[in-house]
């Protein structure tokens, strides 16, 4: 579809920095992006093709291998699932441990996305302080659970480990601190005029637009939808505690990192609300499922990235026939046509992350061909440069 | 000791490959980056582009799309080629083995020298593993491989 004067910039598959490989080609005309491309696959798994000849308890272990960031949101679907399917009612103290985890997760992830935008826009001291900050929740991640990633605390029917009354001080006490730097965190990020004016009025996503494709999480949040199934259809222990939904109206990324920094003290407030309930519930954590009937079953979880969706269905065997997954960013990522287009070159790296794709682009394979001579004008590092560039120009600018 | 031999042991560059990864094992790679843990005090450092790279950091199954890819990114790789295989999945495959789409484990693929198992493996055992994959050559390049 490109025409002459279009020129195309693959970006991708392979990002140096991380997550999974994607495929994004820019057609530019000039500096400015007239039109993008996604190409998704290269991380294909064949997960839900594995789960059918796993048994009802492995497939837990398989889908928190969905995603790294996510490790728990998958599960928490799943079992959500299960637990619909079988019919059964997990008991309160699972519900709260659930939350805790769950909230701990939206925690680090958003701490993560901070850190990589500020990444993008040449900001590397926000991102080492993000990913410094996230560290002792990911301690606490390992003290609670056993593993700093990946913390295996689901089960269908309830949670596999126990939160212990001793750790309860610990945990309230890394929490408080934690609160105090992301707090930190915010004001920095959200008060440097520099950053106001790179993001402000960048990539929007208006309101119609994030309801016509179907945005979930965040990134339609930030465009003034009320969207959350931790309200829409509470699960866990979401409709004991007290919290609010996080909305913007403005839709651009600045709006999104505005959603997502609050939503951490939202996260926080979840906690420590579970944290005081644990010390009165007593008893199970959880109950066991004898046997799984006919049927199906669905389920989901707000992951730190949108609604993630999973379906089982049962044949009343030892399998599932079939389970379905549907993660967030594979509705959010098409947002980028309405977003990108129309924008610069230098700021298709940060709207691009800002649905928190993890995406990065200091790639080998990303490529300004000119299209005659066949020469390589800009290439990944020359995209992030540009991001960063302009971040540094603008800082002149207003004499900082 | 080799030139070469000498700098690599001082300054050893990474890149990092994630060919259908769950990115767990990505995210932990950048941990090792970070504040925390600080490997450029060592002098490894991450780069952006293979062709400065001493050692990849390989993560994931390898995908069927990927399989080409990889062997190309391999191909660019300066000598002495250095591969460390990082996570359950890039060692054996691990739970992702049994799937249509896997065309790996890495040593299938690409010739590897480290396994660093785990799932995903904590960043202290990564830096341990490059570290003793470095101790390991004793001062000797390897021995240059077939393509
Ligand atoms: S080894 Fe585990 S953490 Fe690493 S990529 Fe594979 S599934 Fe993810």
């Amino acid at each position: 579809m490109a025409s002459d004067k279009r020129t195309i910039i693959p970006i991708g598959p392979f990002h140096p920095l991380q997550e999974e490989p994607e495929f994004f080609e820019l057609y530019v005309e000039g500096e400015k992006v007239v039109d993008i491309d996604v190409h998704i696959g290269y991380n294909h798994r064949a997960i839900e093709q594995i789960g059918q000849r796993m048994n009802w308890d492995q497939v837990i272990f398989l889908v928190e291998r969905i995603c790294g960031i996510c490790s728990t949101s998958h599960p928490i679907a799943n079992c959500n699932a299960q637990e619909d399917l079988a019919g059964v009612e997990i008991p309160e103290r699972a519900k709260y441990i659930r939350s805790i985890v769950g909230e701990l997760e939206r925690l680090h992830s958003h701490l993560l996305w901070v850190g990589l935008a500020g990444h993008f826009l040449g900001y590397n001291t926000l991102w080492m302080w993000a990913w410094k900050y996230r560290e002792p929740i990911l301690e606490i991640f390992e003290h609670v659970t056993g593993n700093r990633n990946h913390y295996a605390m689901m089960r269908p029917g309830g949670v596999k480990r126990d939160i212990k009354e001793e750790d309860i001080p610990h945990l309230t006490k890394v929490l408080d601190e934690a609160e105090r730097k992301i707090a930190m965190v915010t004001k920095a990020a959200l008060d440097d005029p520099v950053l106001a004016a790179r993001l402000k009025g960048v990539g929007i996503l208006t309101q119609e637009d994030a309801i016509k494709y179907c945005a979930v999480g965040p990134t339609a949040r930030a465009s003034g939808v009320a969207i959350d199934v931790r309200k829409d259809d509470p699960y866990a222990a979401y409709d004991l505690v007290e919290w609010n939904i996080i909305t913007q109206e403005a839709g651009d990324v600045f709006a999104k990192a505005v959603v997502r920094l609050l939503e951490c003290f939202e996260s926080v407030k979840i906690i420590r609300q579970c944290l005081d309930k644990l010390k009165k519930v007593k008893g199970d954590i959880a109950v066991k499922i004898k046997k799984m009937p006919h049927g199906e079953g669905k389920g989901h979880h707000e992951a730190p990235r949108g609604e993630t969706f999973h379906y089982v269905r049962s044949d009343g065997s030892n399998n599932p026939v079939r389970v379905k997954v549907r993660a967030p960013t594979y509705v959010n990522l098409p947002t980028c046509k309405a977003t990108v287009p129309g924008e610069s070159v230098a700021d298709a790296a940060i709207i691009l992350a800002a649905i928190d794709p993890c995406y990065c682009c200091t790639e080998r394979m990303m490529r300004v061909m000119d299209k005659r001579g066949g020469k390589v004008e800009l290439d990944g590092n020359e995209l992030v440069r540009l991001s960063q560039e302009k971040t540094r120009g603008l800082r002149k600018q207003l004499g900082l | 000791m080799s030139l070469t031999m000498f700098s690599l042991k001082k300054s050893i560059w990474v890149y990092h490959l994630s060919a259908g990864s769950c990115n767990n094992c990505d995210i932990e790679i950048l941990d090792c980056l970070t504040p925390r843990f600080d490997l450029e005090r060592f002098g490894i450092m991450l780069v952006g582009s293979i062709r400065h790279a001493d050692v990849i950091l390989a993560t994931g199954i390898v995908t069927r799309k990927c399989l080409l890819r990889v062997k190309r990114v391999y191909e660019q790789m300066p000598a002495p080629k250095l591969v460390v295989a990082i996570g359950a999945c890039a060692c054996t495959g691990g739970i992702f083995r049994t799937g249509y789409n896997m065309a790996g484990p890495f040593d299938r693929v690409i010739p590897v020298n480290a396994y660093i198992p785990g799932c995903p493996p904590k960043p202290e055992a990564m830096i341990d593993g490059v570290v003793k994959l470095i101790q390991s050559l004793n001062g000797k390049l390897p021995a240059k491989k077939v393509r």
